[in-house]
């Protein structure tokens, strides 16, 4: 019988692996902890109690730009700074997201266009505006091009009842009168989109039993359109607009797009759709040849290849890398701050900060507002991944 | 491929394909060299040759896959030029099978057969899957059908591919090197289907290198060589008493094991 | 046996003469449908618009000589390079440079030596890579310290606080490529490992930093780096920002290199234990050598968004290559010309990171067909 030799302990992989792994957690564990000390102490000194006492202080600056929340400069405290700086961020990401979507897919599928012009000029947009960095792109736009060349309020660029001047786009805003007209109008265009799905359906049942097509996506949105107008003049006309009226200075009523909102949304537009647009183009290359030659080998048309083979497998390719980049986009929006936008860090993590001095609370909570978007990202893209994952054995 | 008998050749009927003084360039590289071939309904053709011969490319060009720059190519008495309509008319009589069997991944096997049906031909849907299924049974998959491709062995996609384009109903069927890139346990299966076909009386042009296929199903045995056709013959004759030179080097080279 | 034939091949012929040559060129990639067409007219509609009215304004009327603003003031038809001309060692060096004529020999002979250090290494043939790779990250940061920083022989000092424009730029870039990759190695390993703990550590750190934003984080190095220590310890501005971004650059360092890890086969580390390896062995002359070579189109691609990120020092203060434009573009002698100091320093940036990016594609092409062989 053989006795079974005990491992020494040094040369065990077992307890070494305990051994460094608790080595590393009292190290990063304590170093973090006397970081916090040291910073608290360090805050103290400088009269700075941290606590989270001063989200109820009255906040002692303006804020000019809060489309959905109010602001009222002597009433508002610092805690609903901290959620207009949200409101406002979100607001930029997501016309950012949209418009740098559309543009985007529509440089990559221009990139891969038979004209030679047009896909070189395509080439040249995406590698001008990846190539130059974003704050200086922002910072060229609103300081270089906008402010300079956009007329002063009294000779505001006029479009119908927009106007576009030095401070900004100015359009009408629509107000309510009637309470009653708008629910019935409401009510009316509900039906009506209850009714065009249905014929969606019947449509499709249609197709399938027949093989017969109908352009439902256009007549839907036709009869959208026209059937909405006529609802809206039946129930009243229930909405006025508030139109933007010059006064001595500016100008006064309506909703106001202020231009550092509007540079720092048409920078971020052009920026991340030059990287959209390569995803875009890797995406649709990404699909074999084999599939197209199969397809119109088959007889399809270029047009049902595309839309049935083309683009379903092209799609799962181009959406991973294009939510990150709907990511980088929300978190680039914190560029706001050299144009004077009054978004998150430019209001929470620059003048909060400045005025109480809380680093640890207030920077601590932009981190962790941005971390969440972050986060909720991973998840999304991870749902997705899973969903269109291909079945293979 | 056990027997050595060849099928029985149905009535040949009038022609079907007609290629006349084909040419073909790829830049200024001369791939088509005056192609002259006459394809008759019923018939069944193999194309063989060593690789970069051109004939991949020849049949390519029936169905517009390879545009060519000089000659003519008729089928079924419609010409094909840059027109889209005489393009899309001769693709939906000609089925095209590829190397690398090319089933779209993101649908059903099922799905796979009855897009085409659907789209091109506009069948109502339950029509298309009936003969979807009908196809299926007939290359011995039937129970397959609500599989992803990616589930599928490399013999079982090529099958569930003939029976895609069968779904057409085809008047001839072009076989782009079918078995080159299955293992080799599951070429059986695919040429099995194939005998099938050719017993059923469709015209087939297969480009390939199973020449057992080729003995015991083809018509007609064509040689291809930088281009041109070299030689063309009963299979036969063409496999007994090649009669050119670079016939009997390809094929001492292919005949070797 | 009948007599063999032997077979005569028909000669090659040149194609007909309407698919070859420009005009067939023009023909299909042009005009080759009625969209194609109109969108070609369009394309030059626009380009004669916008282009010649541009490259009149930027070269042909432009001002390239001179000392002040009358110069400009006088011919305004044309873009006025002539501030850029006379701000360039600002814009370039930074104001302490700038104003010290004698001392410019030190950042620009630095420069020479980088250029000549790196054009070698973007070309295929040349001998002795690995050398040269080695010279550039490991002899040259001392060289620059000596005789940038100075201190010592002779050598006038000047601190990080003095660097600025392309210099700054440049010195932040570098650095925090330099030792966010030996970081970013470690982290990509560490989050590799088996060890739950050090998996944990490395896999929170890369999220973290690549959560936020930069523009955070400069403002917590700016902020919050000299609350961390205790009072006493100072960090320059510079430092703080280095350290941000270094920290920054790090996480995204271990995303590439740990792509390249995955993507060796894991036969190659059974290999090496079969031979009686150990870990760090095994890691540092196996694993290692092959994953840093296939994830370098990815690292690059972190390089040139670094290299872009690097604007961002501007707002907490910092006079890097874009603040240095502006300034001097805000400045009283030169007020209004913005446009030309955004368009030179955005051309510095954009040369750089297009040819990264250009060096970047080829790499990733020419490793694709050496892993395809």
């Amino acid at each position: 019988m053989t006795e079974r030799t005990r491992i020494p302990l040094h040369r065990d992989p077992k307890v070494r692996a305990i051994l460094v792994q608790v080595l590393a957690a009292v190290v990063v564990g304590y170093g973090f902890y006397s970081l916090f000390q040291t910073t608290v102490d360090n805050l103290v000194a400088r009269g700075i109690q941290t606590g989270t006492s001063f989200f109820d202080e009255v906040a002692p600056f303006q804020i000019g730009f809060t489309p959905f929340f109010d602001y009222t400069l002597g009433e508002s405290k610092y805690i609903d700074v901290f959620f207009v700086g949200i409101q406002n961020t979100i607001l930029v990401a997501v016309l950012g997201i949209i418009a740098a979507t559309l543009l985007g897919f529509f440089i990559g599928v221009i990139r891969l266009s038979p004209n030679w012009l047009v896909s070189r000029g395509a080439l040249v947009y995406i590698e001008v505006f990846r190539n130059v960095p974003l704050l200086l792109q922002i910072m060229f736009w609103n300081f270089a091009i906008f402010l300079p060349t956009l007329p002063a309020p009294k000779n505001s660029i006029a479009m119908g009842a927009f106007y576009l001047n030095a401070r900004g786009f100015h359009t009408p805003l629509p107000v309510i009168e009637n309470t009653t007209g708008v629910a019935i109008w409401i009510a009316l265009l509900t039906v009506l989109g209850i009714g065009l799905l249905m014929f969606a359906r019947r449509a499709k049942v249609r197709f399938e039993e027949t093989g017969q097509r109908l352009p439902v996506l256009w007549i839907s949105l036709a009869v959208l359109i026209i059937g909405g107008y006529i609802f809206y003049l039946v129930s009243g006309s229930p909405l006025s607009f508030d139109e933007p009226v010059l006064g001595r200075f500016n100008f006064k009523g309506g909703g106001q797009l202020p231009l550092p909102l509007f540079s720092l949304w048409f920078a971020l537009t052009l920026y991340t759709s030059a990287f959209i647009a390569e995803n875009v183009r890797a995406g649709i290359q990404s699909v074999s040849h084999g599939q197209t030659e199969a397809a119109y080998a088959l007889g399809l048309s270029r047009k049902n290849t595309v839309n049935l083979v083309t683009i379903p497998q092209a799609l799962r390719v181009i959406i991973p890398p294009t939510i990150s980049q709907y990511l980088n986009l929300t978190k680039n929006s914190s560029l706001a701050v050299a144009v004077g936008y009054e978004e998150l860090v430019a209001v929470w993590a620059g003048i909060t900060l400045n005025q109480t001095g809380q680093a640890l609370v207030i920077i601590g909570m932009t981190v962790a507002v941005y971390e969440c978007l972050s986060l909720l990202t991973s998840f999304v893209l991870n749902w997705y991944n899973k969903r269109i994952q291909l079945t293979e054995r | 491929m056990t027997t050595d008998t060849h099928m029985a050749s149905a009535e040949l009927g009038d022609t079907i394909i007609k290629i006349d003084e084909l040419n073909k360039w790829y830049g200024q590289f001369h791939v088509l060299k005056d192609i002259n071939l006459d394809v008759k309904r019923g018939e069944r053709i193999v194309i063989c040759g060593p690789s970069g011969s051109g004939k991949s490319t020849l049949i390519r060009c029936i169905n517009r896959l390879e545009t060519h720059q000089e000659g003519s190519i008729v089928v079924d008495g419609i010409e094909l030029t840059e027109d889209t309509k005489h393009i899309n008319d001769i693709r939906r009589e000609v089925g095209m099978v590829f190397q690398h069997f090319n089933l779209f991944p993101h649908l059903t096997v099922l799905e796979n057969c009855t897009l085409a049906p659907i789209w091109v031909r506009k069948s109502p849907k339950r029509e298309a899957e009936d003969i979807a299924m009908r196809y299926l049974e007939r290359v011995k998959i039937p129970e397959q059908a609500n599989k992803y491709p990616g589930q599928l062995s490399g013999g079982q996609q090529q099958r569930v591919a003939i029976a895609r384009s069968l779904c057409m109903n085809p008047r001839v069927m072009l076989f782009d090197e079918p078995t080159s890139a299955l293992d080799p346990e599951m070429i059986a299966e695919v040429l099995d289907v194939m005998v099938g076909l050719a017993e059923d009386g469709m015209t087939m042009l297969c480009v390939t290198h199973e020449m057992g296929f080729a003995r015991k199903v083809a018509n007609r045995v064509i040689f291809m060589d930088g281009g041109q056709i070299v030689e063309q013959n009963q299979p036969e004759e063409f496999f007994n008493n090649p009669q050119n030179d670079r016939t009997q080097l390809f094929l001492s080279q292919i005949l070797q094991h | 046996m009948s007599e063999v034939k032997i077979f005569v091949p028909a000669p090659d012929r040149l194609p007909p003469s309407n698919t070859l040559g420009p005009i067939a060129w023009v023909r299909e990639n042009l005009f080759g449908s009625i969209i194609s067409s109109i969108a070609t007219l369009l394309f030059f509609y626009l380009f004669f618009s916008y282009v010649p009215p541009f490259l009149e304004w930027a070269l042909i009327k432009a001002n390239w000589t001179g000392t002040d603003r009358s110069v400009c003031e006088a011919n305004t038809a044309g873009a006025c390079w002539t501030f850029i001309n006379v701000r360039l060692e600002q814009i370039l060096f930074g104001l302490y440079f700038a104003s010290k004529p004698e001392e410019l020999w030190r950042p620009t002979l630095i420069f020479v030596l980088f250029f000549a250090l790196l054009l070698p290494l973007l070309f295929e043939r040349t001998p002795g890579k690995k050398w040269l790779s080695i010279i550039l990250l490991g002899v040259f940061p001392v060289v620059f310290y000596f005789i940038v920083y100075g201190g010592s022989f002779g050598i006038p000092q000047s601190n990080t606080t003095q660097w600025g424009g392309f210099l700054l730029t440049f010195a932040l870039a570098f650095v925090g490529i330099l030792l966010a990759l030996p970081i970013g190695i470690l982290l990509a390993l560490g989050r590799r490992s088996e060890m739950p703990v050090i998996r944990s550590i490395c896999v929170i750190y890369i999220e973290f930093w690549r959560g936020t934003p930069l523009i955070t984080i400069l403002f917590m190095a700016s902020v919050m780096l000299p609350l961390f220590f205790p009072a006493g310890v100072e960090f320059d501005k510079v430092v703080r920002a280095m350290i941000g971004i270094t920290m920054f650059q790090s996480a995204y360092t271990a995303e590439a290199v740990r792509g390249g890890l995955a993507a060796i086969p894991k036969g190659q580390a059974e290999a090496a234990m079969a031979l009686g390896l150990g870990y760090w062995r095994r890691t540092v002359f196996i694993t290692l050598p092959q994953a840093l070579k296939i994830s370098i189109p990815s690292i690059v691609n972190t390089f040139i968004a670094l290299f872009k990120d690097t604007s961002l020092v501007s707002i907490i203060g910092l006079l890097d290559l874009l603040n240095m434009a502006q300034t001097a573009a805000r400045s009283v002698e030169w007020k209004g010309y913005d446009i030309e100091g955004y368009l030179f320093a955005g051309f510095i940036y954009w040369a750089f990171c297009y040819g990264m990016s250009r060096y970047s594609q080829n790499l990733e092409q020419k490793l694709d067909t050496d892993r395809r062989n």
